[in-house]
């Protein structure tokens, strides 16, 4: 038990850390494959195989819960449990309640996959969990803010480090956002079915303002956490600047929150709100940028890394995603864009810009730099981070330009009228104009997939050569202790 | 006034940035999502819009159940190329029964606000079995469990009590009926009483025969009815177009 002893001597809890990380990629391996095969159902329909469980329908929250909570979710337990051990050097304040969080979340991830396989589903986007699952994430939610906060207050240090503000809102912006958006009645205690407490437009207004802000707050809050801790670690040099730092947090915590109405232009709420998240809509392409601004200007000075290391070139492109997709977003969030761009599938490659490229990417990156030093060791292969790097980006560049054509393409033919002011193209004719592109879509998906599946291997690799070099060492020193007792 | 704010306060107080950070990420929902609540023309007044009958409710569980939202909308945008292919835009109160909203975010099929009543049972019976075979472009996965699998209607009563927890005006006592007489007309009011749920689920059921099999009630009875009553409920020759601005436009 060469691990155990050696966990016991670490000043810091990096137990946690190390399952995190790889119940993380395990996630996302899980959330990926199930993204791939619904993207391939869309392309080929065949594969639905007239199966409940694997439908398009059913399978597509397994998706997206397995990579935004199991991938994103594990990885942001994972390294604000890292960085916050090492900038505040301290240990968690409780070892116990840190392994609660662990297995409640894989607890959480398991049983929301299989319920949506099996039907239980509350409807709503991004928080198809039914109830009882709810009050799991809820109980592992407040053990989270317990270790997290409390660690905060043991640091050693007066200042608290900049991602560690950015992982606290993260935190308590996903508390707030959780509890709210999945208030509903169950239909008995023993029924995983419930109905939510708002009808309609209210309820529509409440979805969104979660909708968006998980995307505000998990998928990018969280991940700015993890930019300011390893863009600087990993150039080696400090944050480009301190103020940047303070305005970025301050503007993007507050703007965040008004924009989700954006998701309901021309719908049916008050067209008030809706003006005003388009409003601030553009004005958070200020903080974004600033943020972006922020992390490109830390890594200059250090572009010649770019050439020699392949960990630089995952944060470059990252930030590059992060800025890109923050301006188109606000251009979408435009009323008059957003008649075209809305329902069709510009929305999903505009998606996936950020998660791939961003959220992905940036986590990619991270987790090579951190992962030699939990394990006490150096990568199994730089080779293969480069062959990864390839191929997540293009994979990431086929999947958004399939998109963009897709979605503009569909956007323009529902509003297409002939000369005699009919429908130019009946709603069947724009399924089949998109097909080649949902085929192009999956290939995109599948050497982003496959970029994982080399990461995996060159992690488990990196993990065997760590373990063994600690058992060598482990049986180093017991010879010398018999040398010496003897 | 002598108040030099210094940012550092915050960086080393963990407590004031606790704070601080909550009333940063409250004030947004606060200021678009309460007063949703408070105004009242949030939802606008028009009659016909009635709480769903038993079997259409169920027909809505199994919609839920199967993700029909990640495909489909329920949302008609007042935009003219929506009012040619989908019919008039929807309203806030055609949907204030929704629990919850089933509006959607994507159409990889089309729009289901105003499918009600477009297409005949059969064909919505043979479109799910089989979607191919009516549309041949179509991307949609077959489901033939629908019109195999008995609908369960064990907890019926409990889920229409539920629904009226969370505030649709399903009627438990005799005073809820009445009032609901006043509101919807007996007709309807009968279809929304639950001690009488099972019965009324069963008869129409029967009466509208929607999956073609008078012997059992299957889910696809369940969910065509549902399907068939989407956006069939408000007389629009009775509004003028002003009226039914102002719930979106200027209070």
């Amino acid at each position: 038990m060469a691990a155990v002893s050696i966990a016991s001597r670490e000043q810091y809890n990096f137990d946690v850390v190390r399952q995190f990380t790889v119940m993380s990629l395990f996630w996302g391996v899980v959330g990926m494959l199930a993204g791939l095969y619904i993207a391939a159902e869309l392309a080929w329909p065949l594969l639905n195989f007239d199966i409940p469980y694997i439908t398009f329908g059913r399978l597509r929250p397994v998706h997206t819960s397995g990579v935004i909570f199991g991938f994103g979710g594990s990885a942001l337990f994972a390294t604000s449990y890292y960085i916050v051990q090492r900038t505040c050097q301290t240990r968690l304040i409780s070892d116990a309640l840190a392994k609660f969080t662990f297995w409640g979340w894989q607890a959480v991830i398991v049983l929301a996959a299989v319920s949506y396989m099996l039907g239980y589903s509350q409807g709503r986007e991004y928080a198809e969990m039914e109830w009882p699952i709810d009050i799991l994430i809820e109980v592992v939610w407040i053990a989270y803010m317990v270790v997290f906060i409390g660690t905060i207050m043991r640091r050693k240090q007066p200042h608290i480090y900049v991602a560690n503000w950015f992982y606290l809102a993260f935190i308590l912006a996903t508390a707030l956002l959780h509890t709210f958006n999945n208030l509903a009645v169950p239909v008995n205690l023993f029924s995983m079915k419930s109905y939510s407490l708002f009808a309609g437009s209210q309820d529509a207004m409440v979805q969104w303002w979660y909708g968006h802000n998980a995307v505000g707050f998990i998928l990018t809050a969280g991940f700015l956490g993890m930019m300011y801790y390893f863009v600087p670690k990993q150039a080696g040099r400090p944050i480009y600047s301190y103020r940047l730092s303070i305005v970025h947090f301050w503007a993007l915590t507050f703007l965040y929150m008004w924009v989700g109405t954006h998701h309901l232009h021309w719908t049916a709420v008050p067209d008030w709100t809706s003006t005003l998240a388009a409003t601030f809509s553009i004005m958070l392409l200020l903080p974004s940028w600033g943020g972006m601004i922020n992390g490109i200007m830390t890594l200059s000075g250090a572009w010649d890394k770019l050439r020699t290391d392949p960990i630089m070139r995952f944060l470059a492109v990252a930030l590059s995603f992060y800025g890109m997709s923050t301006f188109e977003g606000p251009m979408m969030a435009l009323k008059s864009v957003n008649a075209l761009s809305h329902y069709t599938d510009w929305t999903i490659g505009h998606v996936h810009s950020g998660t791939l490229g961003w959220v992905a990417m940036i986590t990619f990156g991270s987790f090579y730099h951190m992962i030699p030093k939990l394990w006490n060791t150096k990568l199994y292969s730089e080779r293969l981070v480069y062959w990864h790097f390839w191929l997540a980006t293009i994979g990431i560049l086929l999947y958004i330009v399939a998109m963009w054509i897709s979605g503009i393409g569909q956007g323009m033919m529902w509003r297409t009228f002939d000369d005699f002011g009919n429908l130019k193209y009946s709603f069947a004719e724009t399924v089949a104009m998109v097909r080649p592109f949902y085929v192009m879509r999956a290939v995109g998906g599948l050497f982003f997939f496959s970029g994982v599946l080399i990461m995996v291997y060159n992690v488990f690799k990196t993990i065997r050569q760590g373990t063994q070099e600690a058992a060598e060492l482990e049986a180093k020193y017991a010879a010398k202790l018999a040398q010496a007792g003897a | 006034m002598n108040f030099n704010f210094k940012h550092e306060w915050i960086e080393t107080n963990v407590g004031l940035m606790l704070v601080i950070t909550m009333i940063v990420i409250s004030i947004g929902g606060l200021v678009e999502i309460v007063p949703l609540f408070l105004i009242k023309n949030t939802v606008e007044k028009v009659d016909g819009v009635r709480p769903y009958t038993p079997l259409e409710s169920r027909g809505r569980d199994i919609y839920v159940r199967e993700g029909c939202y990640l495909c489909h909308s329920q949302m008609i945008r007042p935009l003219v190329e929506e009012a040619a292919r989908y019919g008039h835009y929807s309203l806030a109160a055609e949907s204030q029964y929704d629990h919850p909203f089933q509006w959607g975010s994507k159409r990889t099929g089309p729009d289901l606000a105003r499918v009600g009543k477009k297409y005949s049972n059969e064909w919505h019976v043979q479109h799910l079995l089989a979607p191919r075979s009516m549309v041949p472009e179509s991307v949609m996965p077959n489901y033939p469990w629908l019109l195999t699998t008995p609908l369960d209607t064990s907890d019926l009563v409990d889920r229409m009590k539920a629904q009226r927890t969370v505030g649709v005006p399903y009627s438990l006592t005799d005073a809820e009926y009445q009032r609901n007489v006043k509101q919807f007309g007996a007709e309807t009011a009968k279809w929304l009483h639950i001690p009488d749920a099972q019965a009324n689920l069963l008869k129409q059921a029967q009466e509208g025969n929607y999956d073609g099999d008078r012997t059992n009630i299957s889910e696809m009875d369940a969910l065509v009815a549902y399907l068939q009553v989407l956006g069939t409920m408000v007389d629009f020759s009775k509004y003028d177009a002003e009226y039914l601005m102002k719930g979106r436009g200027t209070p």
